[in-house]
């Protein structure tokens, strides 16, 4: 760990992007409140490692990552910067020397953090102090893929882009040792927990039965939008047709095959399918880091245990968002 | 009195439905009472979003009670279902109705290839076609699909064309088309299924205007035929 330097007013400052991954893109909490017209909300697949990245870079939680997907990228600070890494566990070098997970550490001018091999997990977040300052749109400098908006020009990074960094706050100290992971990552099998409904009556009497009864296989087209399940086929009672109502994140829509399709972070507004359960909001970090060809068995759980793993998680949050200076 | 019910979908949205069918009346209440709740500004609310027939409450569990936020969506659900003509003002929108918004539309040829199927299946020639999308008023049902896509209803059922069999996996932006007895404009390149009559040089969706979005749940919408000189006009 370097000596950390205090740039101020440092917002020209930015980081080069010399191989960009499978997929990385720059993500926020979200684009909230503009559903209404259609606009997805977007954001991290894992908002607990988003959050959790931020809190090790000395960043407020609303501050943008960017997201790693399955295959890390390469990048060169410009500056001096602190830097924490959470979610997806990979093997990460700064200059070639290894640089822990969920620990933040500083890089200098110039440095270059490279991501190697995935041992587990699917999506890893790079917090920078200060955060990615590209410009927000409509509040939020989400990336959504499928309709070309914000991050940086609405698509993941390409080699030779630059991020425009922000300014960092001059307080930080490194943290004292690497943070445990909130939510463990799944090895090749996650158990994520559903509520029933909203339309569990479009259903066969048996169907929440029949969804918790053998796993399901995560598709090979799965994406953020969301995870293609294979697996026990789910009975539709009244056709497998809705009038379009809006669609909760971690919903389980079923179309007329009867393989559900799990909706994550970039899912379309609304939606003509039924939806038989709702993954609880403390499960889905954890199904964000599913990988294609991975297993997840649902079960059903009460709205007061979807609250407590809710509540526990925070608390854990707040910890390490606590103990960042 | 009307029936609705209130459900939740998850731990962090409650959803308001209202009778299950595409009617304007259903479609009224269905944005009154989404306005009701996006006025009262509730702590904790992130979201809400009217579709045909119900309202999706997003809010953070961890700042809002859900079982209080769903009381509150009861008494709302309540007074826009028990209104009548003579019903509280508070329910109904404060600001004057939208004007209607007027979309330009250079239909057929290369902006519009499926008008000629459409006319076939009509049994009317172009003109009549036209001449029909653009004799009704529309209603926006809702906004989804992408940023800006408005569902707009009802489409006169002698050009109610279903959509086509294998969705196009390009539709240009401005693309107007129609898909069975609903139409609407597509704000930018996507894939889609409708039966593309026309081209507006007109943006659905334009972040760096300064309403963004042209369309809004419960707007009145009509169309106009342009040339196509007028239209490259517009669009350069």
């Amino acid at each position: 760990m370097g000596e950390l330097s205090h740039e101020h007013g440092a917002a020209t400052a930015s980081l080069r992007v010399i191989k960009p991954g499978m997929q990385t893109t720059v993500q926020d909490e979200g684009r909230w409140g503009w559903q209404a017209s259609g606009v997805p909300v977007a954001g991290p697949m894992d908002l607990v490692s988003h959050r959790t990245a931020n809190a090790l870079a000395g960043n407020p939680r609303d501050a943008a990552t960017l997201e790693v997907t399955l295959l890390g990228p390469e990048i060169e600070f410009e500056d001096d910067r602190f830097v924490a890494v959470a979610g997806a566990d990979f093997e990460i070098t700064v200059d070639g020397k290894a640089a822990p997970m969920h620990c933040g550490f500083a890089v200098s001018s110039g440095a270059r953090l490279r991501f190697g091999r995935r041992r587990l997990g699917a999506r890893a977040y790079i917090a920078v102090a200060g955060g990615i300052a590209v410009e927000p749109l409509l509040g939020s400098r989400s990336t959504h893929l499928v309709s070309g908006m914000g991050g940086l020009e609405g698509r993941s990074l390409r080699s030779g882009d630059r991020l425009p960094l922000g300014a960092q706050t001059p307080r930080l100290q490194p943290s004292p040792s690497a943070a445990q992971p909130i939510v463990p990552l799944p090895d090749r099998h996650a158990l994520v927990r559903v509520l029933a409904g909203p339309q569990t009556e479009h259903f066969a009497p048996d169907a929440l039965d029949v969804l918790q009864s053998a796993p399901f296989v995560v598709g090979q087209d799965s994406n953020r939008m969301g995870f293609r399940l294979d697996g026990p086929r789910l009975t539709h009672a009244r056709g497998a047709d809705i009038i379009s109502d809006a669609t909760a994140l971690g919903s389980l829509q079923v179309p007329a095959s009867g393989q559900p399709i799990l909706l994550m972070a970039d899912r379309q507004t609304t939606g003509g399918y039924p939806k038989l359960a709702t993954v609880i909001s403390a499960d889905i970090p954890l199904a964000g880091q599913l990988v294609p060809s991975d297993r997840v068995s649902f079960v059903v759980c009460t709205p007061r245990a979807a609250m407590v793993a809710l509540i526990a998680q925070e608390q854990m949050l707040m910890a390490i968002e606590a103990g960042r200076s | 009195m009307t029936p609705y019910r209130i459900v939740a979908a998850g731990d962090s949205v409650i959803v308001v439905e209202f009778e299950e069918r595409i009617d304007p009346i259903v479609n009224d209440r269905t944005i009154a009472c989404a306005g009701a709740l996006q006025r009262a500004a509730i702590s904790g609310v992130r979201d809400v979003v009217p579709t045909y027939r119900s309202v999706a409450i997003y809010f953070d569990p961890l700042r809002t009670n859900g079982a209080a936020l769903m009381a509150r969506a009861e008494v709302v659900a309540r007074a826009v279902s028990s209104r009548s003509s003579d019903s509280p003002e508070a329910i109904r929108s404060p600001a004057a109705p939208s004007p209607t918004v007027r979309i330009p539309v250079c239909y057929g040829d290369e902006l519009g290839p499926d008008l000629a199927d459409l006319a076939a299946f009509a049994h009317m020639d172009e003109t009549e076609v036209v001449r029909t999308h653009v004799a009704s008023t529309y209603r926006v049902f809702m906004v989804g699909f992408v940023p800006g896509f408005a569902y707009l209803g009802v489409v006169d059922e002698r050009i109610a064309m279903p959509r086509r069999a294998s969705p196009r996996l390009r539709v240009p932006a401005g693309s107007v088309a129609v898909g069975g007895v609903q139409t609407g404009v597509y704000p930018m390149e996507t894939p889609g299924g409708w039966q593309v009559i026309g081209r507006t040089p007109v943006k659905p969706f334009d972040p760096g205007r300064a309403d963004p979005f042209l369309m809004k749940a419960g707007d009145a919408v009509e169309f106009y035929p342009i040339e196509r000189g007028e239209f490259d006009t517009w669009a350069n």
